[in-house]
């Protein structure tokens, strides 16, 4: 009956609605991150901010998020195309890509704590907590994109993706680049305010 | 977070695929774990009606104190224990039943309850759908605040007592644990239930866009929409947009709560001792949560909008005066209410440039804000009026929304509010515009849906009953308020009468007492007349009212999918009431203008 309701109906707004859901779902972390940064330039502006370097490994996890979104629009393509061995090996590339970027995201943390930047205790300084907060919830829901992309993955071994099946794969792509994105957005933004 | 759902929901899909029609369910498929939305709606209508009570009875606790300072509450002592102690209540206790109440009646009743209960309920019926975009979100909206809503209800009897720190949780107090005991296991069951909530909220709205959006059925266009659905659409895009910055906010606070973070901690000291928290700002708290709060209550407002809207051009027998007025109306309620959120900060030392700024945003709210109130009485001017109980209740609100309103204009002045914040006239302020008032939208949604949610008519009589002790007893509750609150009186305080300035509103505030007894009292008839309705209530016609909106073309008890055949389709704007010329005082939406050649007006003879 669900499906019914979706399937029969003379769609009035043209996107399928879990496509239009998936967008929704996306402003709402944008408005989670706006409140964040935003919070982070008035808690800037009032003083008392530790100042320190950037740690350098964030911008290899930038270069390697952007080359997994490269990879997932190869996987999307591919499984418009049909080149089903293609889209395999390009999900899989681009889950590993993702774990490489989350390891990455660990390492930077470690590289944080070495710094004596640290998330709480008693020489902790929001300017610390915040890189850790703005790339601890990023991480989070970059781990929700990769059940996502598992999920698809998994699909794809049951033939379950192709050119007339796409819509899964479809909404996997735009999480995907919306992830990479924000984390773009992220690095730029901690780049100018630092 | 969320994306799992989607793909979750997809393999629901699938299996539903293979059986398309009347498979049975059973028991806890149909009425436990269901995934269509009227069922959905009634479970969040019977747990804001639970809530309601719950946040009443709150309210009617703390006013026993505020009315009787000097009584002994002995009596209470078997319902909470050591809370009363030699018969007075305990202080830091009195903090949190305000607290409680706050949020109760705020998330829980008027956000969860109202917009989960009507938007669920209404817009797949009203627009045309057969359920809404994913039944299965849906089910998992409700059931998350099911949860939120049970770790809620766990923080009222833990020992330390549940949050104390008022409903909008202002950190440090709410921070530090050692502050007060309300801040210290019953505010962390408050955020992890908040932030549930939020998770539950944001599932809804998602349907209720997407549903809107996506699922109108053949002819109903956006300008075609009744005006509950655009309520419904927007408050649901309010949520959207907010809710994620509290959940920011609550995330913060709960690092620095249980991580030892410092982000709206600096320089505290005490008993005595200096807290290693540095930098932090308390002020950066209350921006978040009010970039939340602010919206949030036109998030409890704006679905009463369209559900009085609708109940009193039905039962005034007259088109909605200026539909598109009304639609421009909330569309600009819904944009400024994002701009205004610093208001309910003048006093914390803010430029006061930024102040006049905040100011004069605040006061334009008051245009369309009487744009709305004039069309409700241009609505009624000279119609037919019908008195059900739907319609006293919405007559009723728009008396409120005025009275409240008006209050509103005092209160954005921020100059004036240096004498006003935090005083008595604040609560009566924002209790009658969207505490009051958005009740009474409630009860009119209830009043008027209930033979399509149950099949039966609720008793006319007992709704009178209860509507005009109500609508007394919240008058003479909140309008001495008004009078206390110029005075000085401020709010949260547990004992006033140590105050000179206040000795003398003792005889006032037993007054305001009593009367909060009786309303609270007046909500068991609605109580007893909605359960025996719903067993033993007179059985419903399928369009009781005359209404014209699609909903009621649906049978008495709509089944799963709402229409058993074809989904109708809608030709006209749902306010063709009394139309010159029609044979009946309505024409439904889903007449098309070729049945009605003697009523229509030029311009729709070319739709013929």
């Amino acid at each position: 009956m669900v499906s019914r309701s979706i399937e029969d109906s003379n769609n009035s707004a043209g996107a399928h609605p879990l496509k239009f859901s998936l967008w929704l779902i996306i402003i709402s972390i944008i408005m989670m991150f706006a409140a964040f940064t935003s919070a982070y330039i008035v808690r800037r502006e009032e003083g008392n901010w530790l100042e320190f370097d950037l740690p350098n490994m964030l911008l290899i996890n930038t270069a390697v998020i952007v080359l997994s979104s490269i990879t997932m629009q190869l996987a999307y393509n591919a499984a418009k195309t049909d080149s089903l061995s293609r889209l395999k090996v390009m999900l899989v590339a681009t889950a590993v890509l993702g774990v490489v970027f989350l390891l990455g995201q660990w390492n930077a943390w470690g590289e944080l704590v070495a710094n004596n930047v640290y998330f709480g205790g008693v020489s902790s300084n929001p300017s610390g907590s915040f890189l850790y907060v703005l790339t601890g919830v990023h991480g989070f829901h970059l781990i929700t994109g990769l059940i996502f992309l598992v999920l698809v993955l998994r699909s794809s071994f049951k033939f379950k993706v192709h050119s007339k099946n796409t819509l899964r794969i479809q909404l996997c792509t735009i999480y995907w680049h919306f992830l990479g994105g924000l984390w773009i957005y992220l690095y730029i933004f901690l780049k100018l305010n630092h | 977070m969320s994306s799992t759902d989607i793909s979750i929901h997809k393999e629901v899909h699938h299996a539903h695929d293979e059986h398309d029609h009347h498979h049975d369910l059973n028991f806890f498929e149909k009425y436990i774990f269901s995934q269509d939305h009227k069922v959905i709606a009634k479970q969040f209508l019977f747990a804001g009606i639970f809530w309601g009570f719950v946040g009443g009875f709150l309210s009617i606790l703390f006013r026993l104190q505020l009315g009787w300072p000097e009584a002994t509450f002995s009596f209470l002592e078997p319902l909470l224990g050591k809370w009363v102690e030699n018969g007075k209540l305990d202080p830091e206790f009195y903090l949190a039943l305000v607290t409680m109440h706050g949020t109760i009646m705020v998330f829980f009743v008027l956000t969860a309850g109202l917009s989960g209960t009507f938007s669920n309920f209404l817009i797949p019926l009203q627009i045309g759908a057969r359920d809404m975009a994913s039944g299965f979100m849906n089910m998992l909206s409700f059931w998350i605040f099911f949860l939120s809503s049970i770790v809620m209800f766990a923080s009222l009897f833990i020992e330390t007592g549940p949050a104390g720190g008022g409903w909008t949780v202002y950190p440090p107090l709410s921070a530090l644990p050692q502050a007060i005991s309300g801040s210290g296991l019953g505010m962390t069951l408050w955020l992890v239930s908040m932030a549930l909530f939020i998770v539950s909220q944001l599932l809804g709205g998602v349907n209720y866009i997407t549903t809107v959006i996506n699922l109108r059925t053949k002819g109903m266009s956006m300008t075609k929409l009744p005006l509950t659905i655009w309520a419904f659409f927007l408050t649901a895009i309010l949520g959207l947009l907010s809710f994620p910055v509290l959940f920011s906010a609550a995330l913060l606070l709960i690092f620095d709560r249980s991580f030892g973070t410092s982000f709206y901690l600096s320089d505290i000291f005490i008993a005595g001792e200096a807290l290693s928290n540095t930098g932090g700002s308390p002020i950066l708290f209350q921006h978040l949560f009010w970039f939340l709060g602010h919206p949030e209550v036109y998030i409890v407002i704006l679905p009463t909008f369209g559900i009085v809207s609708e109940v009193i051009a039905t039962n005034s027998r007259k088109p909605i005066f200026g539909y598109r007025a009304m639609i421009g109306s909330m569309l600009g309620i819904s944009l400024l209410s994002f701009v205004v959120w610093a208001h309910h900060m003048f006093v914390t030392g803010m430029n006061p440039f930024l102040g006049s700024v905040f100011m004069f945003l605040t006061l334009i709210i008051a245009v369309p804000s009487a744009v709305k109130v004039f069309n409700w009485i241009a609505t009624l001017w000279r119609g037919n009026i019908r008195f059900t109980s739907a319609m006293m209740f919405a007559v009723a609100f728009v008396s409120l929304f005025i009275s409240g309103g008006l209050t509103g204009i005092i209160l954005g002045n921020s100059s004036l509010d240096i004498q006003l914040h935090d005083t008595y006239f604040v609560i009566a302020h924002f209790h009658l515009v969207m505490g009051a008032a958005a009740f009474f939208g409630m009860f009119c949604g209830i009043y008027h849906w209930f033979p399509k949610m149950f099949g039966r008519m609720m008793d006319e009589k007992l709704g009178y009953v209860h509507f005009w002790l109500t609508f007394t007893a919240v008058y003479l509750v909140f309008m001495p308020m008004h009078y206390i609150g110029i005075a000085g009186f401020p709010r949260r305080y547990y004992s006033w009468t140590g105050f000179e300035a206040f000795n003398t509103f003792t005889d006032l505030n037993t007054f305001i007492s009593l009367a909060a007894i009786l309303g609270f009292t007046a909500q068991f008839i609605f109580l007893f007349n909605f359960i025996y309705s719903i067993f033993k209530g007179r059985r419903a016609t399928e369009n009781p009212w005359h209404s014209n909106t699609i909903e009621w073309t649906t049978p008495v008890n709509p089944g799963h999918g709402n229409w058993p055949g074809e989904i109708p389709t809608v030709y006209r704007w749902p306010y063709d009431y009394s139309k010159p010329g029609a044979a009946e005082d309505f024409i439904p939406q889903t007449v098309p203008f070729s049945q009605t050649q003697s009523s229509n007006l030029p311009q729709e003879k070319d739709f013929e």
